[in-house]
């Protein structure tokens, strides 16, 4: 790439580089901000007076004596109990992307294997499921779930979250699966086994790279869900986004913004971390897709 | 593979599909044609020495309940829901229009009804959002990709922020910035030189301001996609351009640009579903006021302290009917495709 001709004029690679400044101050300065700002008083993170208090933390100081301070992160881990949150978001998460992988290999991997007209029906059907807002299915959840004496528990928030997932999910596999040459399970089913042994012994140990991808997004989905979770959960079974919705709704007007700003700092640092160590599934993931078309 | 063995591999997800994607679709039409019970009302008259007698209405708890029982569903109401004024008002709409002779009058009428204006918003949101990601996206990955390898693995790190971080609080986040006493907020005010000065006044800024967010949003899922695509560009086109004597911006018309065209109309496509979705940043940025889409006015119709269920069914179904309208096109491509493949 680094032929001569290459070389970019000084003037391009200026402003390219400007560009790039530009753009990661865009990205990165948001989050460093909050995080920064969560350690303030409410005074200094919103500030009329002068701005520059954000970064020094004059009334920070003022009250507390130090620069930094754990306040907000204590209004609301302990006061406001974000952890009970933190945990049922935990709960929600693991059975999500377990059950939806469980069920999207099998899907997924039969939708590969199959070349009958029903396959392209069912793969259209969940294109279009997938480009609904999941907000137009709630509306059909609720009256039934009363009924039964199922709304506001978390297994049935995880169902439907499963269901919302499947998709997704199964477009994202089936893909995948196709790439696995069908020559080896169909050797293996040469050899004696069934379709099923076939896919145990054989297509089981290789799929691991194309299950933790679709996982990650599966986990993505579920983590960051508000629409169904926000209106399927009663309030002490909240997971943590519904939580930090509902933390603006009451502290806003008790002057305990800085909770909210805690609690999203706290829920965002997951996030970062999963990029940190998921960086290449992650962008793999994304253009394994476009690839295909 | 047999039918038999594809049934059994596909049932599990089959049955969640169906159970909870296809039956609620199912109900949400049902609910959609169906109105509650008004309770039912007696008149009862009470007579009392000396004052006289009254007539007052009451209602039949009994009454009520028996016709509840009987009949769960509610009275149907056939489309009146889809056709009242919360919705798609066609009364409204024919007065407005023998009302108005130009246009401009027209459409400022119409931006009186709430759910036009939410389909407004909805439809501007979508359209100019998903070109301007396309076109950031793509920027950003021509210049990224120009960089040193060592600063490319930081810059793709910081870059995937925006877009995996939860939508509710990415716009939360950036809510409190612009926020008139946060710090993007407090700047604003000093370049507008006007103490008074919020966006949050503003309809026109506030919608501003989500799309704003909506391509911070997005931006990174199509850089990604368009860096991957930049990395199988084929060389020799590109040196054949520059021994044929093109220009920078011509290399990037004429070679990039076509290598990444089925990568564009994949971005096009996931972005104009995703963003037809809009809900979140409307809820983070507090901005109902000014703003509303398709899901929240479901969403609000659902939260309220009267559950408005059928209101809300009837604006869900009018949203999967656009949902299929924005995909159709797709739709028919890949029906050819497969057709021609077989």
């Amino acid at each position: 790439m680094a032929s001569r001709a290459q070389r970019m004029p000084k003037s391009l690679r200026i402003a390219t580089t400007l560009f790039v400044i530009l753009w990661f101050v865009i990205a990165a300065f948001p989050f460093a901000w909050t995080v920064w700002g969560s350690f303030k008083v409410e005074l200094d993170f919103f500030s009329i007076a002068d701005w520059t208090n954000g970064f020094t933390g004059e009334r920070t100081k003022a009250v507390y004596g130090s620069a930094f301070t754990g306040a907000g992160y204590e209004g609301a881990w302990i006061q406001e109990e974000f952890w009970r949150s933190v945990i049922n978001t935990g709960i929600v998460c693991f059975f999500v992307v377990t059950i939806s992988l469980t069920l999207g290999t099998l899907g997924g991997y039969a939708l590969s294997r199959s070349s009958h007209n029903y396959t392209f029906w069912l793969l259209m059907t969940a294109l279009i499921f997938r480009a609904m807002p999941p907000i137009t299915l709630v509306s059909g959840y609720l009256l039934p779930f009363y009924e039964w004496n199922l709304w506001g528990i978390l297994p049935t928030t995880i169902i439907v979250l499963v269901a919302i997932n499947q998709p997704f999910t199964l477009w994202m596999l089936h893909s995948f699966f196709k790439n696995i040459p069908s020559e080896l399970d169909e050797s293996a089913k040469v050899d004696g086994c069934n379709q099923f042994q076939a896919f145990r012994r054989v297509i089981i140990p290789v799929m691991w790279p194309g299950v933790i991808t679709t996982g990650l997004f599966s986990f993505l989905l579920a983590y960051n869900d508000f629409a169904v979770s926000v209106m399927l959960l009663s309030e002490s079974n909240r997971t943590m986004v519904p939580a930090i919705a509902a933390f603006l709704g009451t502290t806003q007007t008790e002057g305990n913004v800085m909770f909210a700003v805690a609690a999203v700092v706290s829920a965002t640092v997951p996030l970062f971390i999963l990029v940190m160590f998921f960086q290449r599934q992650i962008v793999g993931g994304l253009t394994a897709g476009a690839v295909k078309g | 593979m047999r039918h038999k063995t594809f049934f059994w591999f596909f049932l599990p997800t089959g049955l969640a599909m169906l159970l909870f994607i296809a039956l609620p679709i199912v109900s949400v039409v049902t609910q959609s044609i169906f109105a509650p019970h008004p309770a039912v009302l007696v008149e009862v008259e009470s007579c009392t020495p000396l004052v006289g007698c009254t007539t007052e209405t009451t209602i039949d708890q009994d009454a009520t309940a028996a016709l509840r029982a009987e009949k769960p569903l509610g009275r149907f109401v056939g489309l009146d829901i889809y056709l009242d004024r919360g919705h798609l008002a066609v009364q409204e709409l024919g007065e407005i229009w023998a009302a108005n002779d130009s246009w401009a009058g027209f459409f400022s009428d119409l931006s009186n009804l709430p759910f036009y204006r939410a389909m407004a918003f909805t439809l501007t949101f979508t359209f100019i959002v998903t070109p301007l990601t396309i076109v950031m996206g793509l920027v950003i990955a021509l210049a990224i990709n120009s960089l040193h390898r060592h600063l490319k693995g930081l810059l793709i790190f910081f870059s995937l922020l925006p877009m995996i971080v939860t939508p509710l609080i990415g716009s939360m986040i950036l809510f409190w910035m612009i926020d008139s006493r946060g710090i993007i907020g407090t700047a604003l005010v000093g370049l507008a030189g006007d103490p008074d000065f919020s966006l949050k006044a503003s309809t026109g800024l506030m919608w501003v301001a989500l799309m704003v967010y909506g391509v911070w949003h997005a931006a990174p899922f199509a850089f990604v996609v368009f860096y991957a695509g930049l990395q199988t560009l084929p060389g020799d086109q590109l040196e054949a351009a520059q021994i044929d004597g093109a220009s920078r911006w011509q290399q990037v018309k004429y070679v990039i640009v076509p290598h990444l065209m089925p990568l564009v109309t994949f971005v096009a496509l996931i972005q104009l579903m995703d963003n037809f979705k809009v809900f979140e940043p409307i809820v983070g940025f507090n901005a109902a006021a000014h703003a509303q889409s398709l899901s929240y006015f479901v969403f609000n119709d659902m939260s309220g302290e009267t559950r408005q269920l059928s209101s809300a069914s009837a604006t869900s179904v009018i949203t999967i009917i656009g949902v299929a309208i924005l995909l159709s096109p797709v739709l028919v491509r890949t029906w050819r495709d497969f057709k021609g493949a077989k």
